[in-house]
């Protein structure tokens, strides 16, 4: 296998809505700025994936008008996933290891604003017998956050503590969408959005891009003094009926943690892409994370869920921190469809 | 074309194997169901973006707008933005005149719904005079098959009193009696 | 020209389809267009009900169709004031996984209650037919508590 190494990152601000201008107009500056930071042009990047779904704004085939931003002509060897970019990211890391490349440029970009987000992704729903009643996608994790606290699991005062603590950790994070101190008390005593879900249970509806540049072995050191080596990449999915699932768990993470090879070493940090605040009890629990683990320290996706970068983000926080020098080997997690049915587990290390 | 029989699937290659009812008495003798309906709306407010929004003001106004990237000189039209060469915005307006050279075209013989036009009828990509980029277009005032690659053509505007926000200004374009432009002079934009 | 100039319209998104169904899909839709609750037997000997083509942990074909009440109980729920458009009711209503008797799965569905606070994992609940089926998951109109007489 070959060492494969995050060398340079930019993501921006995931803010609330960003209706002043168009999907390559809001994700150009995030590619420019990534790659005047590396002195790359796209004639350095032998591939690019990026990833992103036509149904965040409406226009069909969106994902070809911001290839544009790109500079994609003369024509470039690229591809593009109907996902997070956390999958865009694992198929260019495939693409690297048959040595079809070296370099690879991934991005990927949401902006869910002009839409109804959760009535959109209840279009991702088995069209026969899930999709014709239109549960949105709110609902859909209602259903496992009751399920998780009828097990015993976890409290409601458990989830909102996580609601709290992330909120108050991306105060520090000056891409978050909301940040800031929260009581607990006060938002356990707001109503319900859907129950047992209240509004602090639920991720911002956000819109934003992030790109990241891979690079194999020497080339990584050649574009940086502090790469972030992948350790390990994998992901792995449940069957899509939540009828046949227990709602509790997650194996396909377990599966996909286990595959990356998490705990062959200490973890100093974990990101998790958790829009919910039961998800992340119960990818705690199937990851294998013990209390002392340091989750989210960016606010996770319940301070900033840009659709179809939230996972990817994941993974450049954690790397982030690796090239800061703050942590020496972490975790990251990207999730895809409801109730944590797909899921892809990355661990990112100092050391190739 | 006379009828071809269809031979089915070799057996074992993708086949179903039958499914056993015989454990429910309703089953028995009633028309299988065989397909459901699944429409889908989604309603969104799309934002047409900075360069496509002076675009579509310069229709209001009658202009056809292109943008010039800074570095390569190309100029777009319409802009979405940015400049697939450079992969920058777009910055530098540049108005067009709506006159141009039919690059390609196609003879339309089937009816979409709503389109309201005669069949045949002839589209075309139309590369306006100073651009590198061809609109798309509907070609009227002249037999569909007269229509030709480098034939010069100018816009037809609706009357100034309907412009709005849209390319659909320009209802369609038509000659304009000037000879035929040089194969060489369009051939980069095909 | 200022950013505030950004213009902005509606845009639908619409599409008629119709789907096709397989064998197995084909016997459930037949079947609730009659009346009946159908399931298919997985594997491991349990009983799936919505039906699907192939076994979710082995992916073998499934086959053998078995009858499944048309009554259940709820294994999770979840409460919703604000019914959205295309919901099965358009009151307050809970969305619930719903595993009917002889079936070893959940189906989803909603469950007319009335309040959340008739609402409990573990309650019993029955179909409530729709006035005119068409062969559709929504000849089930939603479920009530069972006896209930709303």
């Amino acid at each position: 296998m070959r060492d494969v190494a995050i060398v340079g990152t930019a993501q921006s601000v995931h803010a609330r809505r960003i209706d002043d201008r168009n999907e390559v107009e809001m994700l150009m500056p995030v590619l420019q700025e990534l790659k005047d930071g590396l002195g790359v042009t796209q004639a350095d990047l032998d591939f690019t994936c990026s990833g992103s779904t036509d149904y965040l704004a409406g226009q069909g085939f969106s994902f070809v008008g911001t290839l544009d931003g790109v500079g994609p002509y003369p024509p470039i060897s690229e591809s593009h996933v109907e996902a997070d970019g956390a999958w865009a990211l694992y198929e260019a890391w495939v693409k690297i290891q048959t040595g079809a490349a070296d370099t690879a440029l991934v991005y990927s970009y949401g902006k869910s604003s002009p839409g109804d987000l959760p009535r959109v992704l209840s279009r991702q729903l088995d069209p026969y017998y899930y999709g014709p009643l239109w549960p949105d996608s709110i609902s859909m994790a209602a259903l496992q956050a009751r399920a998780l606290l009828d097990s015993g699991k976890a409290t409601e005062r458990d989830l909102a503590e996580i609601a709290v603590r992330s909120r108050a950790s991306a105060k520090d994070n000056p891409f978050a969408t909301i940040s800031g101190d929260f009581d607990v008390d006060e938002i356990l005593a707001e109503d319900h959005v859907v129950s047992p879900l209240r509004k602090h249970d639920c991720p911002p509806v956000s819109d934003g891009a992030v790109a990241i540049v891979l690079a194999a072995d020497d080339r990584a050191r050649e574009l940086t003094d502090t790469p972030a080596w992948i350790r390990g990449l994998d992901h792995r999915i449940d069957v899509h009926a939540i009828g046949l699932r227990d709602l509790t768990d997650s194996p396909s993470t377990r599966l996909a943690a286990g595959a990356a090879g998490v705990n062959d070493g200490a973890i100093d940090v974990a990101e998790l892409h958790a829009p919910f605040t039961a998800q992340e009890v119960i990818l705690r629990e199937a990851i294998g994370l013990g209390d002392d683990i340091d989750v989210n320290p960016s606010g996770g996706a319940l301070a900033a869920n840009t659709m179809m970068a939230a996972g990817l983000v994941r993974i450049v926080e954690v790397a982030n921190r690796i090239s800061a020098g703050t942590a020496g080997r972490g975790v990251a997690h990207a999730t895809a469809g409801h109730c944590l049915q797909q899921n892809l587990v990355c661990v990112l290390g100092a050391e190739p | 074309m006379s009828d071809v029989e269809v031979s089915p699937f070799p057996e074992g290659l993708w086949s179903q194997p039958a499914v056993d009812p015989s454990a429910i008495a309703e089953l028995e003798g009633v028309e299988p169901v065989k397909s459901i309906r699944t429409p889908a709306r989604l309603d969104y407010t799309y934002t047409a973006g900075i360069s496509q929004s002076r675009f579509l003001r310069g229709m209001a106004e009658g202009k056809l707008l292109g943008e010039r990237c800074r570095k390569c000189g190309k100029v777009y039209v319409p802009s979405r933005g940015a400049c697939p060469v450079d992969g920058i915005p777009t910055e530098e307006i540049v108005e067009l005149p709506s006159v141009g050279t039919v690059t390609s075209f196609c003879v339309v013989n089937v009816e979409f719904t709503g389109r309201g036009i005669d069949i045949p009828y002839a589209s075309a990509l139309v590369v306006p005079d100073g651009a590198d980029l061809a609109v798309f277009g509907l070609i009227q005032e002249i037999p569909h098959d007269q229509v030709r690659m480098g034939m010069r053509v100018e816009a037809k505007w609706k009357d100034e009193a309907d412009w709005e926000t849209s390319f659909e200004n320009i209802e369609y374009w038509r000659p304009n009696g000037e000879p035929d432009a040089d194969y060489e002079s369009y051939k980069e934009h095909i | 020209m200022s950013e505030s100039d950004v213009l902005s319209a509606p845009l639908v998104v619409e599409y008629p389809f119709t789907r096709t169904v397989g064998p197995v899909q084909s016997a459930f839709f037949t079947g609730l267009r009659e009346g009946v609750l159908v399931g298919v037997r997985m594997v491991d000997g349990g009983v799936m009900c919505p039906p699907v083509e192939y076994d979710p942990l082995t992916s073998e074909p499934l086959t053998e169709l078995v009858p499944v009440g048309a009554a259940g109980e709820v294994t999770t729920w979840a409460w919703v004031d604000e019914p959205r458009a295309d919901n099965p009711l358009s009151t307050p209503f809970a969305w619930a996984l719903v595993r009917l008797d002889g079936a070893d799965t959940a189906m989803l569905h909603a469950v007319d209650a009335g309040s959340a606070d008739a609402m409990s994992t573990g309650m019993r609940v029955q179909v409530r037919w729709a006035d005119e089926r068409e062969g559709a998951i929504t000849d089930i109109a939603c479920f009530e508590p069972e006896g209930g007489d709303r």
